[in-house]
């Protein structure tokens, strides 16, 4: 096969059996690989029903046809399971070095069965695949567990692992890559901690071959020239990191602030800002394997009482410990982002868990007895503590380890949980981003913002500037983004690309590595057939019309303050429609048409 | 004028592009571990450093090669292999007191940059500018200017 390379690795963690398998092409072909084929195998083998946290959720880590190769920033894997955060299908996706080296030592993936009596790490050594102790490494964090199997193995190795959060059963642990790369929502983390799997080491000498290396370097050459020349993705993101949108949402008036209750903009928004970051702790930028971007932002607070050195934050973080907690110390969120990447969670949800337990304790609903100490918007003290500690799940954070749905339902106000499907939204207040809202509710792992993007056309005006306050075409843009999102997390290139390039370069650069032909149109179908495929899990495992929706309070309050003042989110007017563009019927159930023209019936 | 690769780690994102460029190349496929210029990351510190053949004047791998298989291009001032003569005794390696020049088993061949015939990829797909192909005087004197514009600050500074 080109562009694959033709084998998946199965190890079942309960007999400590290792089997070469190889990768079927037609699927391969449907799926693209990564999200998509990860998805595919899991339901292949897997009964939708099962318990998150069991012996039979497969956890299979799968790279894409492009992943390892010079196509644009191509270094990308998802992480692939049943969230115990959602209930629904995770797949997470992650950068750095680890998903190529995995290509490199001659694997497309991996699927995990099974449980593991004692702690265990996977040493893969090209051909040499096998199971080591790993009772030594419990406990350790991220940075400490792959400096130590870097040490006992190869200092070239890449490792993925888990943090004590994944250990701890957090329920949106990650799986961490290359010491600061997340798998990151859902609690993929969890499900590895679970199986007692602390580490998958990797060293590679192999190459990924491309059916047609002629005109895969052509198009390679084309489309990074297209992301070179973008403001966003050759300027914007490499300037200043995904943080340059604080002050653009911000000024939009669609940052999210207070767990959603004082939305609008933030007066802290300029001093946690990625152009603040840049003049205080940015050191350089970081790209992962082949990325031209470099969005990354290695960091160092040198003194006080933060003082760390880490990656980070990217937009979310910054959002998420900032504005959703009232914050506006830099310094203190970088603490805390630092936190959840050297214990392996995901800050999103961590941050958001913290704002909702802050408004739960301003309305009396939890007290000082529960908490252990008083709660209060812009308390960063309080919050880093908090963050370190639920990643631990000591005293109070073993509550806000469960995440904010489970924690405000326990104390009677799960309306305060600012998520859909259990998994909290990122930093887009869904009242002043129509769309946004949309993709939110209707997004087949919950709250998310990276598999429909509503931000780009609505406040970035990329690939056109859609008034972000009005509903109209709203649902016929959130499908496409949806869909393309899909192809392109499958394909194993960066979503961040997409701001750039779009389903043709994508085309072009698949047709050229695997020798298959994608056209446009076959790529946004593959992305429809995936995004299908995610939604009939999620209806097996007794999801409904009832989970496409968001929290009351973004469709009844209104925004406090700034420029999209009064707005609250239409969904109402937005969902019949998107049903409708999607071959769904009127309860959101893909019809038998729509399933045959995908292929998936 | 002869050109250089001009390195600057404090531009390099770690993103290893050049690994990839240089063995697609070489050999048409993607495989890093056959690069001829490695990134080498320092992830405690957030410092990575790209290195390649430096291409020295007296090179210790010509002077220990057996059967003189090492030869410089006087068009591009690469010191190219030819593979025919080459014996594999890898007495090269051994020299090399960088690293930069290696043996891969799996194509038994000695691995070492040879400026991509005056046009090296490294540099070009270089997208932090941490690599350049460029005169060694221009390159050392973008550094100076760097370096002299920090100097002019501090005068400015205490001759205010």
């Amino acid at each position: 096969m080109y562009g694959w390379v033709g084998q998946i690795l199965r190890i079942n963690l309960s007999d400590g059996t290792v089997k070469k398998e190889a990768l079927d092409p037609v699927e391969a072909k449907n799926y693209m690989g990564a999200r998509g084929l990860g998805t595919r195998l899991w339901l292949k083998e897997c009964d939708p029903k099962l318990e998150p946290l069991s012996e039979d959720n497969n956890l299979i880590f799968m790279t894409g046809a492009l992943t390892g190769t010079m196509a644009t920033n191509a270094g990308r894997y998802n992480v692939v399971c049943k969230a115990p955060l959602t209930g629904a299908m995770a797949a997470s996706n992650a950068g750095g070095y680890w998903g190529p080296e995995l290509k490199y030592a001659g694997y497309d993936g991996i699927i995990f069965e099974g449980k593991a009596e004692k702690p265990v790490y996977l040493l893969i050594n090209d051909d040499q695949v096998e199971l080591r102790c790993a009772e030594h490494l419990w406990g350790k964090d991220v940075n400490e567990t792959t400096d130590t199997l870097r040490e006992e193995v190869d200092i070239d190795a890449k490792v993925a692992c888990i943090g004590p959060g994944g250990e701890k059963l957090v329920k949106y642990a990650c799986v961490m890559n290359d010491y600061t790369r997340a798998a990151g929502r859902s609690g993929v983390g969890a499900v590895m901690g679970f199986k007692n799997l602390k580490a998958i080491v990797v060293k590679g000498t192999g190459a990924v071959r491309v059916a047609d290396p002629d005109a895969f370097f052509d198009a390679l050459v084309k489309a990074r020239e297209k992301v070179k020349n973008h403001p966003v993705t050759g300027q914007g993101l490499g300037m200043f990191g995904t943080q340059i949108l604080i002050n653009i949402l911000d000024e939009a008036g669609g940052f999210p602030v207070n767990n959603f209750r004082d939305s609008g903009t933030f007066s802290g928004a300029e001093a946690i800002s990625g152009e603040t970051l840049a003049k205080t702790y940015l050191v350089r930028n970081k790209g992962c394997m082949g990325c031209s971007i470099g969005c990354g932002r290695i960091v160092n607070v040198p003194e006080g009482p933060y003082r760390s050195f880490g990656e980070g934050p990217e937009y979310e973080a910054g959002w998420s410990f900032g504005a959703d907690c009232g914050i506006d110390d830099l310094a203190a969120i970088i603490k805390a982002n630092n936190y959840c990447n050297e214990l392996g969670v995901d800050p999103i949800t961590l941050g958001s868990t913290i704002a909702c337990a802050i408004e739960l304790y301003e309305i009396g609903a939890l007290t000082e007895k529960e908490t252990g100490r008083p709660l209060a918007f812009g308390d960063a003290e309080a919050m880093v503590e908090l963050t370190r500690m639920t990643a631990l799940r000591e005293g109070f954070g073993n509550e806000l380890a469960e995440g904010s749905y489970r924690l405000a339902s326990k104390y009677g106000h799960p309306e305060l949980s600012m998520t859909c499907k259990k998994q909290e939204m990122a930093a887009y207040d869904p009242r002043a981003l129509q769309g946004m809202g949309l993709n939110y509710a209707t997004n087949n792992r919950g709250g998310c913002h990276v598999r429909g993007y509503m931000t780009a056309p609505e406040i970035l005006g990329i690939p056109e500037k859609l008034d972000n306050l009005i509903t109209d075409g709203k649902a016929q843009w959130t499908k496409i983004f949806q869909d393309l999102t899909a192809a392109v997390d499958s394909s194993g290139i960066c979503l961040f690309l997409t701001f750039a390039i779009g389903a043709p370069e994508v085309a072009e650069q698949m047709t050229a590595a695997t020798g298959f032909d994608y056209t446009v149109e076959e790529v946004m179908k593959v992305g429809e057939r995936i995004w299908n495929m995610e939604r009939l899990f999620n209806i097996t495992n007794g999801f409904t019309k009832e989970d496409d929706t968001m929290p009351p309070r973004l469709l009844k309050e209104p925004v406090k303050v700034g420029p999209c003042k009064g707005a609250v989110n239409k969904l109402d007017v937005m969902l019949p429609e998107y049903y409708q563009l999607r071959g769904w019927d009127e309860n959101g159930v893909p019809t038998t048409g729509k399933l045959e023209e995908l292929g998936l019936q | 004028m002869a050109k250089v690769l001009m390195l600057d780690p404090e531009k390099c994102t770690s993103c290893r592009t050049c690994e990839l460029a240089c063995s697609f190349e070489h050999d048409r496929e993607f495989r890093p571990s056959a690069a001829r210029v490695n990134v080498v990351q320092f992830e405690s510190e957030g410092i990575s450093v790209p290195l390649m053949c430096l291409q020295c004047d007296t090179a210790a791998c010509v002077r220990v090669c057996p059967t003189g298989a090492l030869q410089r291009n006087e068009a591009t001032g690469a010191l190219e292999m030819d593979d025919d003569k080459c014996i594999r005794c890898k007495m090269c390696i051994q020299a090399c007191p960088f690293g930069n020049a290696t043996y891969d088993s799996a194509k038994n061949r000695i691995l070492r940059c040879d400026l991509c015939g005056g046009d090296p990829q490294c540099a070009k797909f270089c997208p932090g500018g941490a690599i350049t192909f460029t005169e060694a005087t221009s390159g050392t004197m973008a550094k100076k200017r760097a370096y002299a514009a920090k100097f002019k600050e501090v005068l400015q500074e205490v001759t205010k």
